[in-house]
């Protein structure tokens, strides 16, 4: 008899893995579901939501009958991602905390932690797909393109990827709900979680305000009009609408940039003000799936923000391995800080970070 | 693969014995011991029985013991019970830094209540201070209460010399016994200890249900509120049924004891040496020469304790190590901290084994096998 492949699987409590695990013990594997506790979130009546997620973890661990552990990487955590959270906001940035838990936890920390215990793969709930061919490792956009989840997993390498299985990169969302029901697991009906996970359902003000001191300023125009007081550069995103309080006649007011040296935010009037447009950018900390040589240019089309349409770009990768991307038609709020992430079809072909802005071959210094 | 059990110091089985008279016992009789009638003069009359047992066992009287539903409520009431009775004689207690999560915790609640607490500190070998517990006394010192053996590590505490130097002073004190209850024979005018907590389900009786050794004349103020059951000590219809199991536990252990502590001697002695055969590097936190037999705790350089425990039981290995907190991560061992320091390598990387009378050797060897394959695997 043929020993079963092992894999363990990262159980968040919700519904999403609850099925990825079904599956996998369908098909054959020996599954160990594992809930990562990466955050301490215990409130002041001493209620933690994530022991409220581990108590899901454990019911559908136990209608598949399959083990179940909790490990614990709230030091890594903080150490590789909330630092670098606040560090962007520090900056003037907006960053995107999911993609580098991917990268430092999802895909390194808990990826040895589960090889440590014999592994053969590991899993988890993520829209994506794994394509192996003829030596080589691709990852391809989840079938429900609503659900996709590649941009957040732009900084998976190849040799991760071998290791790695998306069960429900095949399947659309509402499959997934409609086996969760037929199975009668406990998460079935349980509400997706939104917003970013250490945050939860809390206010991104009062939790940011915790950590980083709020410094009010001004609100002015690009030439320097004022036009009101802003809460703290970090509580604003480029092309935000919302929350700015600016009253008057005329278009509704939008953040165009941020000057974090004189804690100055910009704003200018009309969803499509010429300031929030801009034709190219400069990425950092570039990963390609599949390794791509310097002094390479290629076209292809890329996303820079989650659930955004595809637009053509053409990119350049430099010497450093700093890329520029040129987009085909003018973008509106691309926003430092933010993902980058480059598509050739269906394949993903990896991706980096926004660094700087450029319109007419000059950079956008007032973006941030 | 078989299943094999070394996590004994967590919960052991229920003997075969204990469960037969349990379920003897609830076949024909439910009366409550308090009721005036033949169906309670019934139930009192075990009840009675049990507590003689239990009580003889530890060297007492039966009016000195209480029953409770196991060593937490033991411990809860012993330390509360005596503190806030004598809150007028002083506010001062002093404990250990080793102690199970029952005292400290305990301890910590009377600290924001006004009490104040000094904590002894341990050795490397596991021990704590005795010298320490000297100075640390005061005339405001009321209670002072230390673990016979550690949960943890297995290392046998001083208490003979502590009930000296507490009766020359005047001072209660009580004693945790819930992990040397069955290893020792345990005699409480021999200790010179006022009060002491067992617990039934670490010597194959049932879960929920305990006993605290109240010495005649130790003035305590009841936490739970009610009838007048275990001499107005203890509120709440008596768990019969568990009693009953308890004393039969306790009764093997008097007639056994001997047996079955060679027994798991040898166990031990075949897994630490089938475990050193096997070339697997690791060393022995406490001194062993100080310890019960049945518990060990082994430090394995190059792992860690997540991933040890995790591997242990897809490799079905029962052991355990530290307490669970939280959305059952791991939490650090504060007994190996109160031995080696916060930031010692031991923590991150312990185990604790620990063996009953159902253990065989070969079972031992075949463990010490599958760990030998587990800890290369994650040391390579």
């Amino acid at each position: 008899m043929d020993k079963k492949e092992r894999v363990v699987m990262g159980m968040s409590g919700g519904v999403d893995s609850s099925v990825a695990a079904l599956l996998l013990k369908e098909q054959g594997y020996e599954v160990i579901g594992i809930f990562m506790k990466n955050w301490d979130d215990t409130d002041e009546n001493g209620v933690c939501t994530a022991t409220e997620d581990y108590e899901d973890v454990i019911r559908v661990c136990n209608d598949l009958d399959i083990p179940y552990y909790s490990v614990n990487f709230e030091e890594k955590y903080w150490e590789h991602v909330f630092t670098y959270f606040l560090d962007e906001y520090k900056k003037g940035r907006t960053p995107n905390p999911d993609v580098m838990c991917n990268k430092e936890i999802k895909f390194k920390a808990f990826l040895n932690h589960a090889l440590s215990l014999g592994a053969d793969y590991v899993a988890t709930g993520h829209y994506a797909r794994v394509r192996k061919t003829d030596g080589h490792v691709e990852m391809l956009r989840g079938v429900d393109d609503n659900k996709d989840q590649t941009y957040f997993l732009n900084q998976l390498t190849e040799d991760v990827l071998e290791k790695v299985l998306f069960p429900l990169g095949d399947m659309p969302k509402s499959e997934v709900r409609k086996i969760a029901q037929e199975h009668n697991l406990a998460t079935a009906n349980k509400k997706d979680s939104t917003g970013i996970c250490f945050i939860g359902e809390r206010n991104f003000k009062d939790f940011i305000s915790e950590y980083l001191p709020a410094q009010p300023g001004k609100m002015t125009t690009l030439e320097g009009k004022e036009v009101g007081n802003h809460d703290g550069l970090m509580y604003y995103t480029i092309g935000q609408r919302q929350g700015l309080g600016i009253g008057g006649p005329g278009d509704p007011w939008f953040v165009v940039g941020k000057n974090v040296t004189d804690n100055i935010l910009y704003v200018e009037q009309g969803f499509d003000h010429d300031a929030l447009y801009s034709d190219a950018l400069l990425a950092t900390d570039v990963n390609f799936i599949q390794p791509i040589e310097p002094h390479t240019t290629f076209t292809c089309t890329a996303k820079f923000r989650y659930r955004q349409k595809d637009s053509k770009v053409h990119v350049h990768v430099r010497e450093d391995g700093l890329v520029d991307v040129q987009f085909d038609e003018p973008q509106r709020a691309i926003t430092p800080g933010q993902a980058v992430v480059f598509y050739d079809g269906d394949v993903c072909l990896g991706g980096g970070t926004i660094d700087q802005i450029l319109k007419n071959e000059v950079a956008l210094d007032y973006v941030g | 693969m078989d299943s094999i059990y070394i996590d004994h110091a967590a919960t052991t089985p229920l003997a075969t014995r204990v469960n037969e008279v349990m379920y003897e016992y609830g076949k024909t009789i439910y009366g409550n011991p308090s009721s005036v009638h033949a169906f309670g003069r019934e139930a009192r009359k075990y009840i009675d029985e049990a507590r003689m047992t239990v009580a003889h066992s530890l060297g007492g009287q039966e009016s000195e013991v209480i029953f409770t539903s196991g060593g937490t409520e033991a411990i809860n009431s012993a330390l509360m019970g005596v503190a806030l009775a004598h809150k007028k004689d002083g506010k001062h207690l002093i404990t250990s830094n080793q102690e199970h999560q029952a005292t400290l915790h305990t301890m910590r609640y009377l600290e924001t209540n006004g009490f104040k607490v000094t904590y002894i500190e341990t050795d490397e070998t596991g021990c704590i201070n005795i010298e320490q517990i000297k100075r640390a006394i005061t005339d405001e010192t009321i209670l002072v209460s230390i673990m016979m053996v550690n949960n943890e590590t297995g290392v046998i505490q001083p208490i003979e010399e502590i009930g000296a130097i507490c009766a020359e002073k005047e001072i209660y004190f009580h004693t945790d016994a819930v992990q040397a209850f069955g290893p020792l024979d345990i005699n409480v005018d021999q200790l010179q200890v006022d009060l002491l907590t067992i617990s039934a389900h670490k010597v194959n009786g049932p879960k929920g249900v305990g006993a605290l050794y109240v010495r005649e004349g130790t003035h305590m103020q009841s936490l739970q509120f009610g009838g007048e059951q275990e001499r107005k000590r203890r509120a709440g219809t008596e768990n019969v049924i568990g009693i009953v199991g308890f004393a039969e536990a306790v009764k093997d252990i008097q007639q056994n004891r001997v047996n079955d502590q060679n027994n798991i001697q040898a166990c031990a002695e075949a897994f630490l040496h089938a475990l050193t055969k096997q070339d697997v590097n690791y060393t022995i936190n406490g001194d062993r020469s100080k310890s019960v037999p049945g518990i060990i705790n082994l430090s394995f350089p190059g792992t860690h304790v997540e991933s040890m425990l995790m591997n242990l039981d897809i490799e079905r290995i029962a052991a355990s190590s530290g307490s669970a907190c939280t959305a059952g991560t791991v939490e650090p061992s504060h007994v190996l901290q109160a031995m080696f320091g916060e930031s010692s390598e031991e923590i991150t990387n312990s185990i604790r084994f620990s063996f009953g009378k159902e253990n065989t050797p070969e079972e031992m060897e075949e463990a010490a096998k599958r760990i030998a394959a587990i800890v290369q695997r994650i040391q390579a």
